[in-house]
């Protein structure tokens, strides 16, 4: 059922093609985050942590008003603050959505090895199906805005599936409907390209000459955009990445190892593989900080 | 490019895998993607109205079964009523965490009474509270009723006893409730409105 | 709100100030977006913090906690020094050319007729000079000096943009950007609405602040109009309705008032209500008082009532004083008041100084807390560690804890801020023993009137006699009491101009307060709410949003009151000769054709009165226009006046430098153990404010998971300034003082509060945000209002939470 209408574009780290038959009627869809308009209310984080029954823990205030303070597999979206002055004595809250940017060439089902654990929809979607996940990690290095999270509790991948099920039925996502100032809208990329141009030119007569969508072409466009004020100061917006790519250890892996694999490095590596999956992430990081 | 051994390694180990693992068996036919199922689908829609702030939200509530003599509806879901002139589906903060409201852990499930000079509750009946408190609250009255003042004024008031109004109660129980105060002459009364 | 959310998109200029809409009420601030994006609006805010809504606004403005008088005064001097005005409006809609007695006058900051024993005025001498005829004597060259715009203008030349920066260290640019923004809205086709929450109401001069305001509205002609208005955004979901019903000391059900012991005569008591005209050819509506009175005792008394024992006036208890909340708390630290319901409310966190609060409900007998949650309140006498230091075995008090349902649970009506009555249908069955609300106070009634049955006892005979003639006694339906507030007829109701017809049949459900009628034929527990349920059924319910003329009036989405209205004066928003001043947003015009008034709106007036017959917009006002002068019913003055808060920062009223009685509002009611309490700059010398964050609702929110997971432990805000000062760092715990208590928080030091230079000395602003308790699923943490003075505005006792002294240190 719900594959009609969100036909496969890509899986993780499967060679056979998906069916291609079908004359894509799932339009590629986004999300546009309108940052001019968003109040940081955290409607979004709650109706995300609402619709997909999750409940992050109820932590501590480390003197910001950041919180959860950074995503988590509870909590797939969040709300970052940064206090600004661009101009002198212009005080700006700048309010970040943080979550998946369901980018069109995604860097965490590149970097996924297991087969069906990530998979991008026609619409451009990339939605993490944790029953194939392994644990690996891999997704978070292939990440060039640091999204995917290891549960503690099953060490399997997590982050915002866009409301897959809801899209599938032709709902949009919680986040979006919820979102009372109507920073966050939704629709066909197109429809959210032309909805962003009409933002950006209100920003430029209110006296942003800088606005400007948030696109970024090294991950092949995002179905995920940002209308930003400062286009040209991305990193006020909490160290949104200027420029951001995949991590070139995937690209190195799609490269080169990938044929040399076939060839030598087989079985040896393949046991290291397995030492992933049963000692789970954490492990790897602290064999990391050994080398 | 610098590539570490230990990176180098995880390149070669998420290589071996992809294609290693459905070589062996892993088959992508078993891995198909799947959706989650949408979880609202025969549930029972209710419209209902936000109870925190002034806006007035329209809301949905999502409830479990249809209904049927042998189901007991949970609210499993809450979100904006789409029609709704004003919020038009959205809902803020409190509004879409509502769910935890409605069940929220710290709902009081019972009566429950508090002795003087005690450190605890105890479960009492609604009949037993009732009883009690018509009969605290007539013998205050009784006493303490000023029917006339030093003026020999007719005022017919009872200063003794207050009543605090809610917030967010419907104008039924608003109405009730002064009907219910007034007549036994409280002054001492308000609403959440006064602070 | 004299308009309503949706309307709020008509506007071309937003001025948010004295709230937060952004924070409080996000849905609604929508419409604010709205406008910005698709009329190109402009937002202005005006606060002492850079709010949430501050961030979403073209121009912010910071000003000083609690000097929002001083900062609107300047607005007012700016608008009538440049006379940029909306000169047509003012002339015709307001009492600019009526004349004011020669005795009333003002010097060193007091208006004629006070009593500084009593801290009370005299107001006699705050009239209109009545002619001959009865009327108001007018000017309307409006060159004598005794007018009203000659009066309100010399009033406010004082209120200089230096005087503004002084009091309020807004900074002179910044003000006088802020005026000329308003100032554009004086044009007959633009307009600006005003948001106002708590930020207005929570002072000691908070129901001046909020008629300042509307003051400045009506200067520029922005009230009955389509983006215009005074919009009180309502803190609670129904505390509109609950209002409307009457739920407070001194009122009935739709602002009917309860007589005072003076008025033991019931004929007088109506007739001082039955307003006459002051002017030739007004309506005043409140002429129809005896109606809605009448019909108000018939519904809560039935066939008991009769013209006979004058509808049951001697069962209404009578007012020598009033007795709000802090008088209530007051009485009962003094050991006056035995038993206390709160049902729904939770004042131990609600109310000002908690330790006053704590200690009076000790001395209760019995309390009895209705709720759906576990409130701090109904734990007081319990020992919760540090946040609630108290010892159980001293309090004497009986407490009682019974579980109501949930708006989830029950159907029912709510009224917005919009005055929207909207209807609500149960979704679920509550938890485990829970009754409704009305079950409960059936329950308490039904058995307090079998013992009074069964024993007599002092003056039974209201509660003998209230109808209770609900299908299920202990369980009054919501759609039985919904019927009886909306009201019916109980004999026929015939057209007073040809008595053969009749408009409503004995038994019917009236169309409107129209239907009312003064005789015991009807019966209306609320006139407002007339017509809500008509003979056409329950129009709370209706759920039809079209919107046929594009302005926002979804006049068949639910009921809004009073007659459906959805913009208040809305006459006002055409000239004299009944054309809208501003055709683009028309709401109401008169079509002399039809020879009637209609349009997108029901038009709130005489709906066939002619253009040339002369009734102005204002029909409740005797006058027939919109009072700049308030006559006698404000407690401080007819002017709006600044006055500092009661805890200051300052030691003199800059406006009045040289009477130390006029430091702050010399008409607010102050008990007597109270001055010695009130914190002194010296030993506090930091501004603070209390207010609510967006992730929260006020107390209730503590107990809801997914709210508690995005503030989950109390903190305060510090400017950077001050933080480096006292060596605080974002994250350190601080402990907040008053002169009534300390709280431990951590800190959050911001960018959002600066200090300002209010009379030539720097001023640090601290910002507690409300919501934490000992008994929610967040962290646990301190009544905010533990450090809260016990003082309140002088009409509306509501708190002064807004603006008061506290010291900070690094724990």
């Amino acid at each position: 059922m719900a594959l009609q209408s969100l036909d496969i574009k890509a899986r993780s780290a499967t060679t056979t093609p998906p069916p291609d038959v079908r004359a894509r009627g799932a339009v590629p869809v986004a999300k546009l985050i309108d940052i001019s308009k968003c109040i940081g209310c955290k409607a979004c984080q709650v109706a995300c942590m609402e619709w997909n029954d999750l409940r992050d823990e109820v932590g501590t205030n480390a003197g910001t008003y950041d919180n959860p303070r950074d995503l988590t597999a509870q909590s797939w979206t969040v709300m970052r603050f940064s206090e600004v002055e661009v101009e002198q004595d212009r005080l700006e809250w700048l309010i970040r959505k943080d979550g998946c940017m369901h980018c069109a060439d995604p860097g965490c089902l590149k970097a996924c090895p297991a087969p069906g654990a990530i998979v991008q929809y026609a619409n451009g979607i990339v939605d993490f199906h944790e029953e194939h996940c392994i644990g690996c990690g891999y997704c978070i290095t292939g990440c060039p805005f640091n999204i995917p999270r290891i549960s503690q509790k099953d060490s399997k991948a997590y982050k915002c599936t866009l409301c897959s099920d809801r899209v599938a039925i032709g709902l949009e996502p919680a986040c979006i409907k919820t979102c009372p100032t109507g920073a966050l809208v939704f629709g066909t990329k197109d429809d959210m390209v032309l909805h962003a141009e009409g933002r950006i030119a209100d920003l430029k007569e209110r006296g942003y000459s800088h606005a400007a969508l948030y696109d970024p072409k090294g991950v092949g466009g995002t179905h995920v955009m940002y209308v930003l004020q400062h286009g040209d100061k991305p990193e006020l917006y909490a160290n949104l990445p200027r420029d951001p790519s995949i991590s070139p250890l995937v690209s190195l892996w799609k490269g080169v190892t990938k044929p040399l694999m076939s060839f030598g490095l087989g079985l040896a590596v393949f046991a290291g593989f397995f030492h992933y999956v049963t000692a789970g992430p954490k492990e790897v990081e602290e064999e990391e900080k050994t080398d | 490019m610098q590539v570490t051994r230990r990176q180098f390694f995880r390149i070669c180990a998420a290589g071996v895998g992809s294609s290693s693992l459905a070589a062996l068996g892993f088959a992508p036919g078993e891995a198909l993607a799947e959706v989650r199922a949408f979880k609202l689908a025969r549930t029972t829609e209710t419209r209902n109205t936000c109870p925190y702030c002034s806006v007035g939200c329209g809301l949905l509530m999502y409830s479990l079964g249809d209904n049927a003599k042998n189901t007991r509806g949970k609210i499993i879901h809450v979100e904006g009523d789409p029609d709704h002139p004003v919020n038009r589906g959205t809902l803020c903060p409190k509004g879409a965490g509502l769910l935890d409201f409605v069940n929220s852990p710290h709902r009081l499930q019972y009566p429950q009474y508090r002795a003087p000079g005690s450190k605890e509750w105890t479960r009492i009946s609604w009949d037993d509270a009732f009883s009690r408190i018509a009969r605290l609250m007539k013998d205050d009255r009784d006493k303490h009723f000023i029917a006339k003042n030093d003026k020999g004024e007719t005022v017919n008031r009872w200063l003794s006893t207050g009543f605090l109004a809610a917030s967010a109660s419907s104008n039924e129980t608003g109405y009730l409730t002064y009907k219910v105060v007034r007549s036994m002459g409280i002054l001492g009364f308000d609403n959440q409105a006064r602070v | 709100m004299t308009n309503h959310w949706v309307d709020i998109k008509n506007t071309d200029l937003v001025l948010i100030m004295g709230g937060n809409a952004a924070e409080a009420h996000p849905c609604g601030f929508k419409w604010v977006t709205e406008a910005k994006a698709h009329r190109k609006a402009r937002l202005i805010v005006v606060d002492p913090r850079f709010t949430r809504s501050a961030a979403m606004s073209d121009f912010y403005a910071p000003i000083r906690a609690g000097s929002d008088i001083a900062f609107l005064g300047g607005v007012i001097n700016y608008l009538l020094g440049h006379d940029r005005i909306h000169h047509e409006y003012v002339k015709h809609y307001t009492d600019f050319s009526f004349l004011v007695k020669d005795e009333f006058a003002f010097a060193n900051g007091l208006f004629t007729g006070y009593d500084a024993e009593k801290r009370k005025y005299d107001k006699s001498s705050w009239g209109y000079q009545i002619g001959d005829d009865g009327y108001v004597r007018v000017d309307p060259t409006l060159q004598n000096p005794r007018c009203v715009y000659q009066l309100m203008k010399a009033h406010y030349s004082r209120y200089t943009p230096e005087m503004v920066a002084t009091i309020c260290g807004t900074p002179k640019e910044a003000f006088l950007k802020v005026c000329a923004a308003i100032a554009d809205t004086a044009a007959p086709d633009k307009t600006m609405t005003i948001m106002y929450a708590l930020g207005w109401t929570q002072h000691s001069v908070g129901s001046q602040m909020i008629r300042t305001g509307a003051m400045v509205q009506l200067l520029l002609g922005n009230i009955g109009v389509a983006g215009g208005g005074m919009n009180a955004l309502r803190g609670h979901s129904n505390i509109q309705g609950l209002t409307d019903l009457g739920l407070l000391s001194n009122l009935m059900p739709g602002y009917l008032t309860l007589p005072n012991d003076a008025e033991q005569d019931y004929a007088a008591y109506v007739g001082k209500r039955t307003l006459k005209p002051l002017r030739p050819g007004q309506l005043s509506y409140w002429q129809n008082y005896p109606r809605f009175h009448v019909s108000l005792m018939k519904a809560w008394f039935g066939d008991a009532v009769t013209a006979d024992n004058n509808w049951g006036y001697d069962w209404l208890p009578k007012l020598d004083k009033g007795y709000d909340l802090m008088q209530m708390f007051e009485d009962m630290g003094q050991g006056k008041v035995n038993g206390y319901v709160c049902q729904g409310f939770n004042p131990l966190g609600s109310a000002p100084c908690k330790v006053k609060v704590s200690n009076s409900l000790s001395k209760l007998k019995f309390m009895v807390v209705i709720d759906p949650l576990v409130t701090e309140t109904s734990e007081f006498w319990q020992n919760h560690g540090e946040y609630n230091d108290v010892d159980p075995a001293k309090i004497q008090t009986e407490v009682f804890r019974l579980p109501s349902t949930c708006f989830a649970e029950e159907n029912g009506s709510l009224i917005n801020s919009g005055r929207w009555l909207q209807w609500h249908w149960k979704a679920a069955e509550p938890p485990a023993e829970t009754l409704s609300d009305q079950e409960i106070m059936a329950g308490i009634f039904l058995r307090v009137r079998a013992l009074y049955q069964k024993e007599g006892g002092a003056f039974p005979d209201p509660i003998l006699n209230v109808a209770w003639k609900y299908k299920i006694p202990s369980f009054p339906s919501p759609e039985e009491l919904a019927r009886e507030f909306s009201g019916k007829a109980l004999k026929d109701v015939t057209d007073p101009k040809d008595p053969g017809r009749v408009l409503v049949k004995a038994g019917e459900q009236l169309s409107g307060f129209a239907d009312l009628r003064d005789d015991g034929s009807t019966s209306c527990g609320c006139w407002l709410f007339a017509g809500s349920w008509s003979e056409k059924g329950n129009l709370m319910a209706r759920r039809d949003n079209a919107d046929p003329y594009g302005v926002g009036q979804t006049l068949n989405w639910a009921y809004a009151w009073p007659a459906n209205r959805r913009i208040l004066y809305n006459r006002a928003s055409c000239d004299p000769s009944g054309k809208p001043y501003d055709p683009t947003r028309a709401i109401v015009a008169w079509d002399a054709a039809a020879g009637k008034w209609g349009g997108a709106d029901v038009p709130d007036f005489k709906i066939d009165s002619a253009p040339q017959d002369g009734m102005n917009p204002f029909i409740m006002n005797p006058e027939g226009v919109a009072r700049f002068f308030a006559v006698d019913a404000m407690a401080e003055g007819p002017f709006p006046e600044h006055y500092e808060p009661f805890e200051t920062p300052l030691a003199v009223n800059p406006l009045s430098p040289k009477n130390p009685e006029v430091r702050s509002n010399p008409a607010a009611r102050v008990f007597k153990d109270i001055w010695p309490t009130l914190g002194k700059p010296d030993a506090f010398p930091y501004v603070c404010t209390t207010y609510r964050l967006t992730e929260h609702f006020h107390f209730w929110t503590q107990h809801v998971r997914l709210d508690a997971i995005l503030q989950p432990e109390q903190f305060v805000e510090i400017g950077e300034e001050l933080a480096k000062e006292k060596g605080i760092k974002a994250g350190d715990h601080v402990r907040v003082k008053s002169s009534h208590g300390f709280i431990v928080a951590v800190a959050v030091v911001t960018k959002r509060l600066k200090a300002l230079t209010i009379d030539g000395r720097k001023t640090h602003t601290v910002g507690v945000p409300i919501h934490w308790g000992f008994m929610g699923l967040t962290r646990n943490g301190y009544i905010a209002n533990t450090l809260t003075p016990y003082v309140a505005d002088a009409n509306s006792q509501t708190p002064e939470f807004k603006a008061f002294l506290v010291n900070l240190e690094k724990v």
